[in-house]
């Protein structure tokens, strides 16, 4: 091989962003398209530096737009190419248009999302309303809640997304600032191990071979859109998730790491459980702990992969809940939250007598504190004792002013 | 082509020019060439045109400048000797035209509708001027 292999200690203490890098770094990515945005700006910038000390044999190209970031991305990943860009809020909203063109084309390109509030105001901190914006986008969204979690699963997006099975690109997410600006311990692959699990890419249907000429982006009409969305959501739909079971068993049996669809924390015996995704997952744990000592039997579900939605293991894993706190950072604008919904829908038509409720949190940055999830837990012990929903079916936690909630 | 279910074709908005392996394909003339039901070579799409370039061979130098810049692939040489349009894929965009440097020009576009040997016999003579 033409390139250096790095050195890492068994752990390193990284931000987030410094692990997608490495791990972007350690994949051997060919091309990497990108417009640097904050907070996901460390993580090109990681890779445009391992590629100029020569530890990546590789192109990085400057665009003048999110827009063309994914535009580049499309162009080398159908001329036969590994990819990977990364983007936050606004960039990533300029890159909805392609990346519906990136899904359509079945196209295994790896973005990392690095999570932050959508303007207007102007937000620069982390909330998951760009996470939001890209869930009917075709892709897969798998969401970190660490700085391990997202230097792992950008091994496991490159695993899933490249299988000719799937051939879907993948989001790996994480929230801005408290994952991808805050350093921990990260435990580390050697490039050699990390290499050998993603494995060399495997070309299908790429314009570099030349002797299988192929047209991409083709334009079909009444006639023929149907029947590929069609396909595209049936293979999210009966594809991915067992896939990426078995690249988290795969994983499990390399590095010892554990990772879940849907991850769940004392669930078993629990009457109160909090729904999320993030960095938030570590504080409702953190709190549903506290609560346990305090006789609530809390539990904590984090949803680690956002779409495909995992219906079936939402449902195994609330069934017997009696209630039930979807947390949604994102401004509904108009509607319950995204988790409420799914959650909603997961459960509807079965024979659960769970109470459900949302919340809405975080917004551009704001804290959610143990004592937000201290109040939280209370009021669903509070709706098990009444057998009932007690408060409205939507309120809004951390927000000044007068108490906000609605439905 | 044949009326498909949703799963039954290969994934990606992509098609193949030819359905098997190719082999020295720009040795090989575009009538030789053994292209797939869903190449864009046996589709017309004469009916975007408005206007027609028409091809006068009497002033044509054979300087191939015209097949250099269609950007439809419509002029039709061969051996270096320009023979016609593809009135198939021609849109009418006018730049064979453009780029035609004889005088009078070997091409010229007329309306759709003209017949060939009108527009002929109604071409410029030669510009002494220039």
């Amino acid at each position: 091989m033409a390139f250096d292999k790095m050195e890492l200690k068994d752990i390193e203490v990284w931000d987030g962003n410094f692990a997608a890098a490495q791990a972007l770094r350690q994949c051997q990515i060919d091309v990497v398209a990108a417009y640097p945005i904050t907070p996901s700006t460390p993580i090109v910038e990681g890779y445009a530096k391992f590629l100029s000390d020569n530890y990546i044999e590789g192109e990085f190209v400057m665009v003048e737009s999110e827009h063309a970031a994914m535009s580049g991305c499309i162009g080398a990943a159908a001329a036969g190419g590994r990819v990977a860009t990364a983007t936050s809020s606004q960039g990533f909203a300029l890159m909805v248009e392609t990346l519906y063109q990136a899904s359509g084309m079945r196209l295994p390109i790896v973005l990392n999302v690095v999570n932050r509030a959508l303007a207007s105001p102007l937000n620069v901190n982390g909330d998951h309303s760009d996470m939001y914006l890209g869930r009917d986008s075709g892709w897969i969204q798998i969401d970190a809640y660490c700085p391990q979690d997202a230097y792992d699963l950008n091994f496991i997006a490159f695993k899933v997304s490249e299988d000719h099975d799937i051939r879907l690109p993948a989001m790996v997410h994480q929230d801005g600032f408290m994952t991808s600006h805050t350093a921990q311990g990260v435990h580390t692959l050697s490039d050699d191990v990390a290499y050998n699990f993603v494995g060399n890419y495997k070309p299908m249907n790429d314009m570099l071979d030349f002797e299988h000429p192929v047209t991409h982006g083709v334009q079909t009409e009444e006639d023929w859109h149907f029947e590929h969305k069609a396909r595209q959501h049936n293979d999210l739909m009966t594809k991915v998730l067992p896939k990426i079971q078995e690249a988290f068993d795969d994983f499990e049996k390399l590095s010892g790491r554990k990772y879940n669809i849907v991850e769940e924390y004392d669930t078993k015996d629990a009457d109160v459980c909090v729904v999320c995704l993030g960095s938030s997952v570590e504080t409702a744990r953190e709190v549903a702990l506290e609560m346990r000592a305090k006789g609530i039997k809390a539990g904590v579900v984090g949803i680690r992969v956002i779409r495909p939605f995992p219906f079936e293991q939402v449902r195994d894993a609330l069934k017997d809940i009696k209630s039930i706190a979807a947390l949604d950072r994102s401004s509904p604008n108009g509607a319950a939250g995204m988790l409420f919904n799914e959650i909603a829908g997961a459960l509807f038509n079965t024979d659960t007598k769970a109470l459900l409720s949302g919340y809405v949190y975080g917004l551009g940055g704001r804290d959610l504190t143990k004592a937000h999830l201290v109040d939280l837990f209370k009021e669903l012990q509070a709706n098990v004792d009444a057998g009932k929903v007690t408060t409205p079916l939507q309120q809004f936690i951390g927000v000044r002013g007068p108490k906000l909630s609605y439905l | 082509m044949a009326k498909k279910g949703w799963d039954e074709f290969e994934i990606g908005a992509m098609l193949r020019s030819f359905d098997g392996k190719i082999d020295d394909i720009a040795g090989t003339r575009q009538e030789d060439r053994d292209y797939s039901e869903n190449s864009s070579y046996t589709a017309s799409v004469a009916d975007w045109r408005l206007i027609k370039p028409v091809f006068n061979k009497d002033y044509c130098i054979d300087c191939q400048f015209c097949w250099v810049y269609c950007p439809d692939v419509s002029i039709i040489s061969r051996d270096k000797k320009m023979i016609g349009i593809d009135m198939d894929h021609c849109k009418g965009c006018g730049i064979c035209v453009e780029v035609c440097p004889t005088n009078p020009k070997s091409l010229l576009m007329f309306p759709e509708q003209e017949e060939e040997e009108a527009a002929i016999a109604s071409w410029p003579a030669k510009n002494e001027e220039k």
